[in-house]
């Protein structure tokens, strides 16, 4: 009995740290630039396709192994902040006025445009980066053997949240972005740079996402078409935890993670409802998601 | 009930349409038709952009309207367009209905995306049901118009007519509700919703009301493509599908009930353009003229004739 | 006034663009439809788009080995229209109009989703269009009614699954239990229906322990992983294709599953060579048919893996070979009705009368079109285990089954056929 639960909780923070990881960037973008930003998974699949070109480098001039893991954190930071900031001051930067409707169509505009782009650039065919999920071996739990990597993901998003928490509260960019987050008019009004301030989260938001797809590609092939699931995961989970907020994000990440896990052991045939239908039933009695941002009402 | 100018135009073109058919090509009438059926579901987007809400689940009710009109005509063997179409919209204005009690409590993104979840879980409904194929689906049989069974060249036209005729009376609807009290209860919601409250106007009320009409229409939408193409699967239901409505609604803009088909008509050629040019990039293509189409014309297609008409003396 | 004038100008004009200049010389125009986007580009979609380029470029320069040697088909050049197969079934259908009646195309050869194929059959019938369905399984097509245009050069599902099974009783007269993974959509569900009825029919008391079906392209499999694990299972089943199956080796052997159960990848040949590492020696794997390295080593075979390896760097697999077969079986079929039409260009009546029944040899051995009123050709099938040989993979253990026994005999549906004991006459 023990053994089974221990089974449903490794595997469901296993999930949930992925989804949070995946879906973080989505959120921060949504509360500091009430942007829906589709392209998330478009980004998500750049710092998949970065990593691996830079693992396959990494692999061919024989460098450290143990060192690789910074290798793939920086090579989808720096890919996301490439890129990212680019199509905000390109595109974006004229639509915020607009309605959130059609900042949302323009980026999931964007989204078709990169995907061909992505298999411009990399082509069609698969990448493999398996050196990283292997090299650290196993653990063994409950009489399951599970792979430490499990461990770094879980790990890794636990050290996002934090860093974005500490960030968000304590240090004086935090603030900003706090203020920014509950009135951009008022901020800018207080003569805050709100310019400034959204292409850096645009930029930390996309890095994010590509850090995601970063370590998650050692765990599977890197292909056209990768990034379309994340997109929908990620919206369910961000709308289920309330949209801008980091803790409504991660707790709505293990709720999803854990309730799969367990009906993935116990009713596998439900497994196909069960993300939409926890946002559903959440939105059903919470309205704006587990954590909403306080809104103050404007007459 | 006058005929006003919209419906008399619309009329007009079906005629003419009917009058020049053996002149059209074959493929032309298919699109003219699915065009027919994108534009009926885009209506009703349309109508709740004009509230200020966007629906990114209205393909729930698309799929819902075209899998009655696969299962009446397969278990039931109606074979009947006008009753097939009919019966879909009933449906889909009944789960609008039941749907519209949580959904008209929302606003903004949320709607859109409790609408959008809404769609995945009939999706998901959809597939895991081995009965009905899952991703499969399966195939509409041929239908009558009107107890007329058409024959093989002149299939296309009847359908087309028959989706034309829907489409009239559906924007006639549509007109008449508009120019009414409620219509314009819409655009004052969007504006301040709270004001119109205080003017006695139930904004709950009247966004459930848009909802169902905009759930009958889509389910009228999913009829008409389910008799076009003769298949059906739940892919009807999968957030592309939304997408692409809410592209076209876009693309049209909401200045007219004309807006939406001309949108629908517009997409579609773009999306053969592309793939008959770009096979391998067509993606990109599509999303290239979504972006120029936003940043030029943030109106849509329909802000163009205020353009034209700017240049009359 | 002038708004309608050019909207409507706009819109003429609009449709004058897409409409192709119809051909006017004697070339013959095939269209070719297949995934150029999507999960499904990589493994399936773009090796068939690279089978058919290879294909018509060598037709048409007559350097195909014989009885393929005729320039073209019959003489007459091929010219090639691609399409992406992607979007849902509206715009699907929307295309393979447009490719029949506004590209003129002059026959089909494609479609790798079964959900595709059912829907524009009844097209292809309608607009008496011969069309060759090369990769789509499901065996619904024939079995639901007589068609006159559409064919299938290729084995469907059925023969995966039951191949699988027989494989299995090949090597393992008695096993206790099984499980499976697979994604939760028609090609899953129905290859694990199949699958699991002929383990039944061959292991009168074999248990199920555990069917996992996560979503497709869902990527994550390490719920699933364990599930399979806890459930000891003898056997496990998996029709996973693609990135899925990738991402599901890739997350299973670390884990020791293959350690404890002997592991079926139905469609596992796509994979073996790039997951070479990673997929543990004796797994059982597939490839829909006598195609890639279970191919056997015939001349012509010989060709086509040389002809596309030296031409894409990479070795034809199985999706490149259904294609190819199909585009054999396209020439043969054209051909003979040219011939018997007195060498002017055939119709499609005479096309699909000529195709009807016949035999062919392809890459990968003998296909004979038996099934379905002579429109769904059979083949034998192959499965075999891995083994690193030298660093490089090879399957070993090769049993290799006749048509009869792993596809319905003709006029029987498959899922009757596999729980009447799939009896061969």
């Amino acid at each position: 009995m023990i053994d089974q639960i221990m089974m449903v909780l490794v595997d469901g923070i296993n999930y949930s740290a992925w989804l949070f990881l995946a879906a973080v960037g989505l959120t921060l973008i949504y509360g500091v630039m009430k942007i829906v930003n589709v392209a998330h998974g478009s980004f998500y699949a750049l710092g998949a396709y970065v990593a691996a070109s830079v693992m396959g480098a990494w692999v061919a001039y024989d460098l450290p192994p143990a060192l690789s893991y910074v290798a793939l954190f920086v090579s989808a930071l720096v890919a996301g902040f490439i890129v990212g900031p680019l199509v905000e001051r390109l595109i974006l930067r004229y639509q915020y006025e607009k309605d959130e409707v059609v900042i949302l169509l323009i980026t999931y505009a964007l989204f078709l445009v990169l995907e061909d782009v992505l298999k411009l650039i990399w082509g069609v065919d698969p990448y493999f980066i398996i050196e990283p999920y292997a090299y650290l071996g196993n653990f063994e739990i409950a009489g399951m053997s599970y792979p430490n990597y499990y461990l770094l993901m879980l790990g890794l998003a636990i050290a996002v949240g934090i860093v974005l928490t500490f960030v968000l509260k304590k240090t004086n960019f935090g603030r900003l972005l706090v203020s920014v987050i509950h009135d951009r008019e008022i901020s800018a009004a207080m003569g805050i740079d709100v310019s400034k301030i959204f292409v850096l989260t645009f930029g930390v938001g996309c890095a994010l996402a590509g850090i995601a797809g970063a370590f998650t590609a050692p765990t599977t092939s890197v292909t056209p078409g990768m990034g379309v699931e994340v997109i929908v995961l990620s919206f369910a989970v961000v709308v289920t935890g309330g949209l801008g907020s980091l803790p409504g994000v991660a707790l709505a990440a293990i709720i999803m993670g854990i309730v799969r896990a367990f009906c993935i052991h116990y009713i596998p045939q439900l497994e196909l409802f069960v993300i939409f239908s926890v946002m559903a039933l959440v939105l059903a009695f919470r309205p704006r998601g587990l954590f909403s941002l306080a809104e103050a009402r404007k007459i | 009930m006058s005929f006003d100018k919209t419906i008399q135009r619309f009329l007009l073109v079906l005629i003419v349409l009917l009058a020049l058919s053996p002149f059209i090509p074959q493929w032309a009438l298919f699109m003219l038709t699915i065009t027919g059926a994108n534009g009926l579901v885009v209506l009703g987007l349309m109508l709740f952009l004009r509230a200020g809400l966007i629906s990114f689940g209205q393909a729930l009710f698309f799929c819902a309207g075209a899998y009655t009109t696969g299962l009446l005509s397969l278990t039931l063997n109606v074979r009947e367009m006008s009753l097939l179409v009919l019966a879909s919209g009933l449906v889909s204005g009944l789960l609008a209905y039941l749907l519209g009690f949580l959904m008209a409590k929302y606003r903004g993104i949320f709607f859109g995306l409790l609408s959008l979840a809404f769609s995945m879980i009939l999706y998901g409904l959809l597939v895991k049901t081995e009965a009905l194929g899952s991703t499969d689906g399966f195939n509409v049989p041929a239908v009558t118009i009107f107890g007329w069974v058409p024959g093989k060249e002149l299939v296309r036209v009847a359908v087309l007519g028959m989706a034309f005729l829907v489409i009239i009376l559906s924007v006639a609807f549509v007109q008449s509700i508009l120019k009414g009290p409620r219509g314009m209860l819409l655009t004052a919601i969007r504006d301040n919703e709270i004001r119109a409250e205080y003017m006695g106007a139930s904004a709950r009320r009247t966004v459930h009301l848009f909802y169902v009409i905009a759930g009958v229409l889509a389910g009228f939408g999913g009829s008409v493509a389910a008799v076009a193409v003769g298949h059906i699967d739940p892919a009807m239901a999968f957030w592309t599908t939304s997408g692409e409505f809410i592209f076209i609604t876009i693309l049209g803009g909401v200045g007219s009930v004309v807006a939406p088909f001309l949108g629908a008509m517009v997409f579609g050629i773009i999306h053969t353009v592309a793939f008959s040019y770009s096979p391998n990039t067509w993606q990109m293509v599509i999303g290239l003229t979504l972006i120029f189409v936003i940043l030029v014309l943030p109106n849509g297609l329909w802000s163009l004739r205020d353009k034209f008409r700017k240049n009359k003396p | 006034m002038k708004f309608k004038l050019a909207l409507v100008a706009g819109l003429l004009s609009g449709m004058a663009v897409t409409a192709v200049q119809a051909q006017a010389d004697n070339s013959i125009n095939v269209g070719i439809v297949t995934f150029l986007s999507g999960p499904a580009a990589s493994p399936f979609g773009v090796p068939a788009r690279n089978a058919a380029e290879l294909l018509i470029s060598e037709f048409n320069a007559g350097t195909a080995p014989a009885p393929y040697n005729n320039k073209g088909f019959g003489g007459s050049p091929l010219k090639m229209t691609l399409i992406d197969e992607a979007g849902n079934s509206t715009a699907v259908v929307t295309e393979f109009r447009n490719l029949v009646q506004r590209d003129k195309v002059d026959l089909i050869v494609g479609y790798i989703s079964s959900g595709n194929c059912l829907a524009i059959t009844p097209v292809a019938e309608e607009l008496k269009t011969v069309t060759f369905l090369f990769d789509c399984g499901t065996p619904r097509i024939f079995e639901d009614g007589k068609k006159d245009f559409v064919f299938r050069a290729v084995n469907h599902a059925t023969a995966d699954s039951v191949g699988a099974a027989r494989y299995l009783k090949a090597q393992k007269p008695t096993i206790k239990n099984f499980g499976g993974i697979n994604q939760n959509y028609a090609w899953g569900q129905d290859s694990w229906n199949d699958f699991s009825a002929a383990m039944k029919v061959l292991y009168p008391s074999i248990q199920i322990t555990t069917s996992q079906m996560p979503k497709l392209f869902a990527g994550q499999y390490s719920a699933e992983i364990s599930a399979l694990m806890a459930s000891k299972s003898e056997v496990v089943h998996t029709s996973f294709w693609g990135g899925d199956m990738e991402a599901f080796i890739l997350q299973s052997s670390p884990r020791g599953l293959y350690k404890n159960s002997d592991v079926v990848l139905v469609a596992g040949e796509t994979a073996m060579f790039r997951l070479a590492d990673r997929i543990p020696d004796g797994t059982i794997i597939g490839a829909r048919g006598p195609y890639g390295v279970l191919a056997p080593d015939t001349p012509l075979n010989r060709w086509f893996q040389e002809k596309f390896t030296a031409r894409y760097n990479v070795p034809p697999n199985y999706t490149a070979y259904q294609m190819a077969n199909s585009l054999l079986a396209a020439k043969l079929g054209y051909e003979k009705a040219m011939a018997a039409n007195g060498g002017k260009k055939p119709t499609s009546d005479q096309i699909a009368a000529a195709t009807r029944g016949i035999e062919y040899e392809g890459f990968g051995g003998k296909h004979k079109f038996s099934l379905g009123n002579g429109h769904q050709a059979v083949s034998e099938t192959a499965y075999g285990r891995a083994k690193k040989v030298d660093g490089k993979m090879t399957l070993v253990d090769v049993v290799r089954f006749p048509a009869e026994q792993v596809m319905p005999p003709n006029g029987v549906k498959s899922a009757d056929w596999i729980a009447g004991g799939m009896k061969t006459k």
